[in-house]
């Protein structure tokens, strides 16, 4: 093979769409593809603990359900999803307060593809889109595809603050830009482990009302809460202005990739259509294993199965983060869900500092990826929902020894870092 | 089918090359598969070693890189378990993986090599990390180049044009190793030059030009399609193209080292040639250089692997810790 000329090993570089320039690989993939191996305490991933599932039974009712009405279960179906299981779902979210009809739901591969429709129909390049700061990777990851600008909106511990909100939606409208919508996840937030508290929700809505911006409303969580009931979605206090995200990926199991969309009429009907050109329809398969788990098996004693793993999980990962994290550095409390995020000393680089964690044999995300401005370099999220107890405990353990030989080199050094932490 | 027997291509482990070195395996093994040799990809973890003695395979061809396939341990772990191996030796490997080491060796057989220091972190702590750095900056000058001693596919490697941005370079580096080496960047043409032994002495391969399109061979130029250019063989004249060779063919023999290696060299605007490093397990990734070079040359990359397979075969196990 002469290559004179010179070969640039991709012989189509010339013809992709200018929205996949960033679509690169990356160090922190190789380093992810490490922490994956089993030597490695990983509390990168949110990956749900689905080993807690009845899965014998599961897979009873899934060999069941496939002899008889697998020929609807192996077939395509409707765009919108399947009505059954869309009335299921509105059942579901009664429990958040939602009194939701089942034709404004549309159902979708996990709520991430709810992400992307949204963002299909409602982005040009060059929109706004607010987002809590930090906020969720993959939905970051899907509004910079469609080439939008994130403008980060400070969280404290009672969530969104909505002065900052105000002030970021009067600049962006002073800079001539529009933005489009809010992006929120008021619930045991990801990554930050907040949650937005009940005096701030009706207040958010009225700004984001006021200033003719839709409220994206992102709730995986919402049922995932340690200390009573489930709070009211901002979709339970207004019918319109809200698009809702609803997932089964942390109640059930994130394998199925089954989330939903609630929308208002108009939008809904884009979405379907927006939904149809990628999936032509969600998986059927994956539709009726969720419509029978919840029709006939006891799934709220499941969620409260979840609920207490979760909360002894979290509860490990607080008391090791107390009992070995140094002096200078802080994190927040989650009462529900996956995470918690930790700020770091002055001086140490979250993302730098993983290698020496692998080497280490413990892994966490690095906070710049949760952010779209740069921000972020002095934290990390631990995700405590997969490992045992235990391993948490002794994964927190190995990273405060790794953080205390990078403060080390940080301090040989004289390094200093920017970026704050939920303020 | 091939009269090889049973091999086993290595890869994954690890270490922060997981992913490239995965890539390399599948890519060795679809080879072999094709030329009908009896071939089987193997992760490395705590099943190898059982493995290799309830079932030991004719030889093993290493595509592990980064620590676990090139600082040697892994080399000798199979001389121990009694298998034959291609490339070089666990001894030889330790020379060349340090990129400091390797340079002075090299540099003795008379190759010229950019000036640089190695230093551990204890070295800053002790001494005073800013009064050091100062003194690394006036003695090498800007723009430098730090990266770990022990280490590859660029990951954990900064080009520091500004004095300023050297302390962060420096904290970046020791987070992948605890040697750090800073040395004088020199700007020019980066070429790979393939050095591979079937059985007649090391001989050069074409050498391969980079020319990544951001400037900069970094992790993302390496392994993803379209961000770097490459001209197989270098748009060299015949002077400097076999001066090139020559050199790699040199680090290949100083360092002691066997069936294949990769060495990376810069060509001065002045038509001076600067040995960087040695790589003992080179990437065998789509994207990578070796395969490339081949290519150039006309040779079937699944033919080379066997060929050195065979010979790994020919010549038996290692004497454990034999020297290189």
């Amino acid at each position: 093979m002469e290559m004179s000329g010179g070969s640039r090993l991709d012989p189509y570089v010339d013809r992709y769409a200018a929205r996949t320039h960033g679509m690169t690989t990356s160090e922190i993939r190789a380093l992810f593809a490490v922490a994956n191996r089993p030597e490695i305490i990983s509390m990168g991933g949110g990956s749900p603990n689905v080993s807690a599932l009845p899965l014998e039974a599961l897979g009873e009712m899934t060999a069941k359900l496939i002899a008889e009405r697998g020929a609807q279960a192996l077939q395509y179906m409707g765009g919108q999803g399947d009505s059954r299981l869309r009335e299921l779902i509105c059942g579901v979210m009664a429990l958040e307060g939602i009194d939701a009809s089942p034709d404004d739901v549309v159902v979708t591969v996990g709520s991430q593809q709810a992400l992307d429709v949204v963002s299909r129909i409602f982005l040009d390049p060059g929109d706004v889109v607010i987002a809590e700061a930090p906020s969720y990777v993959g939905a970051l990851g899907t509004f910079t595809q469609y080439q939008a600008d994130v403008v980060h909106v400070a969280m404290d511990d009672a969530g969104l603050v909505p002065s900052a909100l105000r002030d970021a939606i009067a600049r962006i409208g002073r800079e001539g830009r529009r933005a489009k919508f809010l992006y929120t996840v008021p619930n045991y937030h990801n990554p930050a482990g907040i949650t937005l508290v009940e005096s701030r929700r009706d207040e958010i809505l009225e700004i984001c009302a006021e200033a003719g911006l839709l409220v994206l409303e992102d709730n995986p969580y919402g049922l995932l809460g340690f200390d009573g009931p489930p709070l009211p979605a901002l979709r339970s206090r207004v019918s319109e202005g809200v698009i809702y995200l609803g997932s089964f990926s942390k109640i059930f199991a994130s394998g199925v990739r089954v989330g939903w969309v609630l929308a208002p009429p108009g939008v809904k009907e884009k979405l379907v259509m927006a939904s149809e050109a990628t999936t032509l329809c969600p998986v059927a398969l994956s539709q009726y294993v969720v419509a029978e788990f919840l029709a006939h098996h006891p799934w709220q004693e499941q969620v409260k199965v979840f609920r207490e793993l979760y909360r002894a999980r979290r509860d490990a990962c607080l008391d090791a983060l107390a009992a070995s994290f140094p002096a200078g550095s802080s994190w927040t409390h989650p009462t529900g869900g996956f995470y918690i995020w930790v700020t770091l000393p002055e001086g140490v680089d979250a993302k730098a500092m993983l290698p020496r964690a692998i080497q280490g044999r413990v892994a966490y995300v690095p906070g710049v990826g949760f952010y779209a401005d740069g921000q972020g370099r002095r934290n990390l999220r631990l995700a405590y929902s997969l490992p045992e107890p235990d391993r948490i405990r002794e994964g927190v353990r190995r990273l405060a020894g790794v953080l205390a030989e990078e403060l080390e080199i940080a301090a040989t050094f004289g390094t200093t870092s920017s970026g704050a932490a939920h303020e | 089918m091939s009269d090889l027997g049973h091999v086993l291509v290595l890869a994954g482990g690890v270490s922060f090359e997981r992913e490239v070195s995965l890539s390399s395996g599948r890519r060795v093994s679809d080879a072999l598969t094709h030329l009908g040799v009896e071939v089987e990809l193997v992760d490395i973890d705590a099943y190898l070693l059982p493995r290799l003695t309830s079932d030991p395979p004719a030889a093993v061809f290493l595509a592990v890189h980064g620590v676990e396939g090139e600082d040697g341990a892994l080399r000798d772990a199979l001389d121990v378990a009694g298998v034959p191996y291609v490339g070089a030796t666990g001894s030889a490997a330790r020379l060349a993986f340090d990129k400091a080491i390797a340079k002075a060796v090299v540099a003795r057989a008379g190759v010229r090599t950019p000036p640089s220091v190695a230093l551990q972190h204890a070295a800053f702590r002790d001494l005073g990390g800013a009064v050091l750095l100062e003194r690394v900056v006036g003695r090498l000058g800007l723009p430098l180049v730090v990266k770990p001693a022990r280490g590859g596919s660029a990951l954990g490697v900064s080009v520091v044009r500004e004095a300023a941005d050297l302390p962060q370079a420096m904290v970046n580096c020791y987070s992948y190793d605890s040697v750090a080496l800073l040395e004088r960047h020199v700007s020019g043409t980066e070429l790979a030059v393939s050095v591979i032994d079937t059985g007649d002495g090391p001989v050069a391969l074409p050498a391969v030009e980079i020319a990544p399109v951001t400037g900069t061979f970094d992790y993302a130029a390496r392994y993803t399609a379209g961000m770097t250019e490459y001209h197989a063989p270098a748009r060299l004249d015949n002077e400097l193209a076999t001066a090139a060779a020559e050199m790699a063919v040199t680090a290949h023999r100083a360092l002691g080292l066997r069936d294949l290696s990769r060495t990376d060299l810069i060509v001065t605007a002045g038509g001076t040639i600067e040995y960087l490093e040695t790589n003992v397990s080179p990437g065998m990734t789509a994207t990578s250089l070796l395969p490339l070079a081949a290519a150039a040359a006309g040779i079937d990359l699944g033919t080379l692997c066997r060929d050195l397979l065979q010979r790994a075969v020919t010549r038996g196990v290692s004497t454990p810790g034999a020297p290189a």
